[in-house]
């Protein structure tokens, strides 16, 4: 029903061409996370998405519809603001009806819809509440009662948890999942948070001034690149990138081996790159160790669980081939085959 | 041991919580002192030109004062209000000239100020679009505002004038009058006219506090009335008069002050004519016309009086209404 097809769709502010050329196909009740840097234009397309911009040219479908001219109310879609947007002056009850009001529902079955709605959310205590009176959190799930309300069949969020402490952005981020799964409807979600977007997304879009660079679920991502932009954006630490005699043993511009997949030794083998610890960060569940290696130059490596070093040590770092990610000058990922000859 | 350890612990404590209120104490004292030394100034112009003025205006109503010799002003106690002789009433409070000066103040006022305040917002509205040479516009219509009344209402005069004015010329040209209208001089047209005056002159101020309160709102809540498909009369109706009404409030106060003391722009369109005649111009009249200190120190202090009350039940009705509101 309420299927999203994008066929290059181009979006340019006076100057500045924000939008190049975007096609992508988003399935009847997938939750879909647009993820990229700031300015990359990821909030540009939902904006496009949710008909507050102008597309300059291409073609927006929604539910197979051509919406291109169609108004932002009729279009069937539902926004969560980063800031929230709340009125003000209404009370959390007036928030959720004044958007059904034009609906020609009568107050009865407002009531009705607004009460079940705060319900599932838990501000059925709220309710009289201004937005004043309340915390960030439940600002924003009256943001989202707000949007579930008027039952859209797309759902649209803008960094909702951006204004979020770190505690309450994983709790809520965990609500939101629920969600999700509760009503079924299309999700389209953006947020400059990998993490956000590897835990919340059936699919992810990677975006990069103004060009999709991935589309994939978020293992596909992780695993399999399809660029040196992805490979570095998506992962915590990020991965290393090798220039120079390291990657051309390996015939390839770059080489990629992620933090996690880097084996720490103290006593090396052949083929391993021997450095000195130059810091170590200890979060308790990993030790992040940050190692330079000569002739290749600092490399991250993560290790789970605790471990005693001290800086100015030497170490050993091994990297199991098939963890090793290679590419072209370009950026551009090269074939599986030629990683294995390697 | 540990007994008298622990009683020297807990004795401890207070001595230097104790210090340290009086020192915030005393820091406190001396902040209140560089406070006063810096309005001082202030307040002893303010005495000088505004506090000494009005008691003295009060002192001069309750005298027979004339402009003449202001020396030999003996005091008459509430002579100049009101008194009766031969059973009949005499003095501010029966004379139907003051009564009809006091009318004529409200009725431009309200009628003024409201016609401004619709304008104003119109023009804010507008002002607030996006547009291509915007700022020229916002410049533009400041202009009124920024002529000298003095100079503006000698303008619209001649505009207004009956034999020679602009305004009947293009009039009886279009056709929609046929003889020459006496804007300034005609019973039943001259408060118009001097209420279409101030509207043209003030409207920019209350356009400009307006637009002011319009820039500050926040634009998500509109991106999302408008996902939501609200109409955007609706949405002007119940998100935006809401939002601006503290900055409307005050605007609106303004205005009002301003409007029930109006003299120039009066004085210069139709002079002392008893249709138009506000208080102000009552005052004048007597004051320097009539020589009379005393009475028109009355007519003064009875003004300020109105004044005054309006105020103060505007800002309470105001302060119920906004509380009510939070």
């Amino acid at each position: 029903m309420a299927e999203l097809r994008l066929r290059n769709v181009n979006k340019v502010f006076q100057q500045t061409h924000v939008l190049h050329d975007v096609n992508l196909q988003i399935a009847d009740g997938e939750f879909v996370v647009f993820v990229g840097p700031s300015g990359c234009g990821k909030s540009t397309l939902l904006r496009t998405i949710a008909g507050l911009e102008d597309i300059t040219s291409g073609e927006l479908y929604i539910g197979g519809a051509l919406v291109n001219d169609v108004a932002p109310a009729k279009r069937g879609v539902g926004m969560v603001f980063q800031s929230y947007a709340l009125y003000p002056h209404m009370t959390v009850y007036e928030n959720m009806a004044f958007g059904l009001k034009l609906d020609g529902a009568g107050p009865d079955e407002i009531r009705s819809k607004v009460e079940a709605v705060a319900q599932t959310l838990q501000l059925g205590a709220l309710l009289k509440r201004k937005p004043a009176a309340l915390s960030g959190g439940q600002r924003q799930r009256v943001a989202i009662g707000r949007a579930i309300v008027r039952e859209p069949k797309v759902f649209l969020f803008d960094e909702p948890l951006s204004n979020l402490d770190a505690s309450l952005r994983v709790q809520t981020r965990l609500e939101i999942a629920k969600l999700h799964e509760r009503l079924g409807s299309t999700m389209i979600y953006v947020t400059h948070d990998q993490v956000e977007a590897m835990t919340l997304a059936d699919k992810i879009v990677v975006m990069n001034q103004g060009r999709i660079e991935q589309v994939g679920t978020p293992l596909e991502l992780y695993n399999q690149p399809a660029s040196e932009f992805v490979a570095t954006f998506i992962g915590s630490p990020r991965m290393n990138m090798l220039k120079g005699k390291a990657a051309e043993d390996f015939g390839a511009a770059t080489l990629g081996i992620r933090p996690e997949h880097l084996q720490v030794r103290i006593q090396g083998e052949a083929g391993d790159w021997k450095g000195v610890l130059r810091m170590a960060e200890h979060l308790g569940s990993d030790t992040y160790v940050y190692v330079d290696v000569a002739g290749v130059g600092e490399m991250t490596a993560r290790i789970v669980g605790e471990m005693e070093l001290e800086p100015g040590c030497e170490l050993y770092l091994h990297a199991p081939s098939q963890h090793l990610h290679l590419f072209d000058a370009q950026g551009k990922p090269l074939d599986a085959s030629l990683r294995r000859s390697a | 041991m540990k007994l008298s350890q622990s009683g020297a612990a807990s004795a401890a404590p207070p001595r230097p919580e104790v210090s340290d209120k009086m020192s915030q104490s005393s820091r406190q004292r001396q902040r209140a002192r560089s406070a006063w030394l810096f309005l001082a100034p202030m307040i002893c112009t303010l005495l000088l030109v505004a506090g000494w003025p009005l008691l003295r205006t009060i002192w001069f109503s309750f005298t027979d004062a004339s402009l003449t010799d202001l020396n030999a002003a003996e005091f008459i106690g509430w002579g100049n209000y009101l008194y009766k002789e031969d059973g009949e009433w005499y003095g501010l409070l029966a004379d139907a000239v003051w009564w009809k000066s006091v009318w004529n103040t409200l009725t431009f006022t309200l009628i003024s100020v409201s016609v401004e305040l619709v304008l104003g917002m119109i023009v804010a509205l507008a002002l607030n679009v996006n547009f291509a040479g915007r700022g020229l516009v916002r410049a533009a219509v400041l202009i009124p505002w920024a002529i000298p009344t003095i100079v503006s209402a000698k303008m619209w005069s001649w505009m207004l004038h009956d034999q020679f004015g602009i305004l009947n010329d293009m009039l009886m040209g279009i056709g929609l009058i046929s003889a020459p209208l006496a804007w300034t001089a005609d019973a039943d047209l001259s408060m118009v006219a001097v209420i279409m005056v101030d509207v043209w002159k003030t409207t920019p101020f209350m356009a400009l506090l307006m637009l002011a309160a319009l820039q500050m709102l926040p634009k998500d809540c509109y991106e999302a009335a408008k996902v939501d498909g609200i109409h955007p009369v609706r949405v002007f109706f119940r998100v935006t008069l809401p939002l601006i009404m503290p900055a409307v409030l005050v605007a609106v106060v303004f205005r009002a002050l301003d409007a029930l003391r109006i003299f120039d722009l009066i004085y210069v369109l139709t002079s002392n004519s008893e249709d138009t005649m506000s208080m102000s111009v009552f005052a004048r009249q007597q004051l320097v016309d009539f020589q009379d200190v005393g009475y028109g120190s009355a007519a003064s202090t009875a003004l300020f009086l109105v004044i005054a009350l309006l105020t103060l039940a505007y800002l309470y009705l105001g302060r119920k209404y906004m509380r009510v509101g939070d």
